[in-house]
């Protein structure tokens, strides 16, 4: 870590209690989650009759939809872990990597494997073990990968990520891994079992998720943070102030690399079961996707991305059955057109420019010509170099 | 006299392209240098060799008689050399202050020279809190030079600083670079010879990547051949 401690941050904390208020907000439904969802959508039915008033809340808060619906935020929870971990690399420090299941799929399996009958591990030790084991993957992987920029660093993650694909599909290791099957119902303790215990689960995922939160929250507004920025911009002009940027984006590798196992072992303990699908590079193209609807380097974005993801996935499931991937696929065009900087990225930008977005629209299915003065108004944003003479 | 940095013969290369091919050139202690030739000439290549982002193949650099040649670039900026590259080179997605405040080699460099600094660029100081990218060209500019000021550089790289500016902020700028002139040793490279031949001191002239021509800026201005033969109309 660089020594140049800054107050940048200082000035700004003392008046950013009211920014904070919206945070605080969101934080408060999500510890009442389960009681509201208890009283309102919970299974009357569950509670045993002579119940307390307390128990019979509590009876409600595990059954029916409540139950569901806790689920479904432990999810969203432990996607947007994954996801924010993505938006540390691709949004503030501008390394595009096709490998980040990678992490959560290692973490994933390492949990698994630990606390299964070959090892039996307690889950605590498992779980030091998961951000121990990240730790080393990603300063390896980091350190190989970054040498090289762009579509190449892009190319190479790919692959290590399929090495561990392959490695876990691999039939050598059937005792431990399962292979391509997986491993299902290994002993995750009872007190912490999801089946059983949802609302228990769902704290634990919660506080996981606010800890990841601040955490990146401070990285990224931290002096390394700041550079991450930079090297984001430009790494030339940060090279040339005298930063050594490889190591910023190793730090920016590794933070990402353990948020995301810590992720993928949420994952595994939720469904007590793994798959070799959780390496795949699926599930980065998943996480890229959520990063890009929520928008890319706002933090807050990535999470809303998984928000949205696993919701739409959810109800367009219901309303249309296997065909849904199509109409998601739609609507996934449709934000990028729209909304180039994603959800919250749009938001902060102020801007919502129809017009804009009609004109790529139109572009994109060819009824307009390139060229377009609404499409080039866009590209002219990004460009960064305004007309000489200008002041 | 005693120089700052001397530039031995380098040779460097883009790719496969042999882009300088003999530049050499000295910087007194404490002077303002000026690097001139025709676009495509070499100017700003030979900036980059200097700074390790495009290492020479085969020459020295030699910065306070040490070589610095092949060493990498963010060790060469800790050296103490500043670099304002061209194009407004600032960061877009950081304000003011973060852009300053980034460039701070030790603890509160910014607190140490910000009155230095705001004196020569008052703008920026009103402009704090501002993402950089929403500076107009001028200012962006004026940040650009200021970054390089924050931490104690003894020499400054200036890559065409008038570049794309309205003339009235060229004036400023030139008033600016006056400035920090009294302060440390400048290394400029420049288009646009009027301000060229007011800043300068000495002069040097590349050409195809090589040093051609080198001496003192009053000789330069009166030498209308030399002007006409590798600056083009001036």
């Amino acid at each position: 870590m660089t020594s140049s401690t800054t107050n940048i941050e200082d000035a700004p904390l003392k008046k950013a209690w009211p920014q904070w208020w919206p945070y605080l907000a969101v934080l408060a439904f999500l510890i009442l989650f389960p009681f509201l969802a208890g009283l309102t959508i919970g299974d009357p039915s569950a509670v045993e009759p002579g119940a307390g008033w307390l128990t019979a809340v509590a009876q409600r808060t595990e059954s029916g939809y409540a139950k569901f619906w806790q689920g479904m935020l432990i999810q969203i929870f432990i996607w947007g872990i994954f996801a924010l971990s993505y938006d540390l690399l691709l949004g503030f420090t501008g390394i595009l990597s096709f490998g980040h299941a990678m992490f959560f799929g290692t973490g994933a399996y390492a949990v698994a494997i630990l606390i299964d009958k070959h090892v039996s591990w307690p889950l605590g030790w498992a779980l030091a073990a998961v951000i121990l084991i990240s730790l080393m993957q990603s300063i390896i992987f980091g350190v190989l990968s970054l040498r090289v920029k762009g579509v190449y660093l892009a190319m190479v993650t790919l692959a290590f990520a399929e090495m561990f694909f392959i490695l876990s599909e691999a039939g050598d290791f059937r005792k431990y891994t399962g292979a391509d099957d997986g491993l299902h119902g290994f002993p995750v303790p009872d007190y912490l079992s999801a089946a059983d215990h949802r609302t228990r689960f769902y704290y634990l995922a919660l506080i996981f998720f606010v800890i990841v939160f601040l955490a990146a929250r401070r990285l990224v507004n931290s002096p390394p943070g700041r550079v991450m920025i930079a090297t984001r911009d430009n790494e030339h002009r940060a090279t040339t102030i005298g930063f050594d940027t490889f190591r910023y984006k190793l730090i920016a590798f590794v933070a990402a690399g353990v948020f995301a196992g810590l992720a993928g072992a949420l994952s595994a303990l939720y469904n007590v079961s793994i798959t070799p699908a959780l390496l795949s590079t699926d599930r980065t193209i998943d996480v890229l996707a959520m990063t890009i609807i929520g928008g890319v380097g706002t933090l807050v974005g990535p999470i809303t991305g998984a928000v949205i993801v696993q919701l739409l996935g959810y109800w367009l499931e219901r309303w249309f059955g296997s065909s849904w991937t199509l109409i998601y696929g739609i609507i996934f065009m449709l934000i990028v057109v729209f909304l180039p900087y994603g959800i919250i990225g749009t938001l902060r930008a102020r801007s919502l420019r129809l017009k804009e977005g009609w004109g790529r629209w139109l572009k994109l299915l060819g009824i307009k010509s390139e060229g377009d003065a609404a499409f080039a108004s866009h590209t002219e944003m990004d460009n960064g170099d305004q007309p000489p003479g200008q002041s | 006299m005693n120089n700052l940095l001397v530039i031995e013969n380098i040779h460097t290369y883009i790719e496969q392209f042999h882009i300088l091919e003999g530049v050499s050139l000295e910087v007194p202690q404490g002077s303002i240098v000026v690097l001139l030739g025709r676009n495509g000439a070499g100017k700003t290549t030979t900036l980059k060799s200097i700074l390790g982002l495009r290492p020479p193949r085969q020459g020295k650099v030699i910065f306070e008689d040490r070589e610095i040649q092949g060493m990498q670039p963010h060790l060469i900026a800790q050296l103490g050399i500043g670099y304002v590259p061209e194009h407004r080179a600032i960061f877009r997605d950081l304000t003011v202050e973060e852009n300053l405040k980034i460039a701070e080699r030790q603890k509160h460099d910014l607190d140490k020279r910000s009155d230095f600094i705001f004196n020569v660029f008052p703008d920026l100081k009103r402009l704090i809190k501002l993402p950089a990218g929403n500076l107009s060209g001028g200012q962006q500019q004026m940040l650009a030079i200021a970054r390089a000021l924050v931490p104690e550089n003894s020499l400054l790289l200036i890559d065409e600083p008038s570049e794309g500016l309205a003339p009235v902020l060229i004036e400023e700028v030139m008033d600016a670079v006056r400035q920090l002139s009294a302060r440390t040793t400048i290394l400029l490279v420049e288009q646009n010879f009027s301000m060229a031949s007011q800043l300068a001191e000495r002069y040097f002239i590349i050409e195809s990547g090589r040093s051609v021509k080198n001496g003192l800026m009053p000789d330069l201005i009166d030498d209308q051949e030399t002007i006409n033969a590798y600056l083009g109309a001036a």
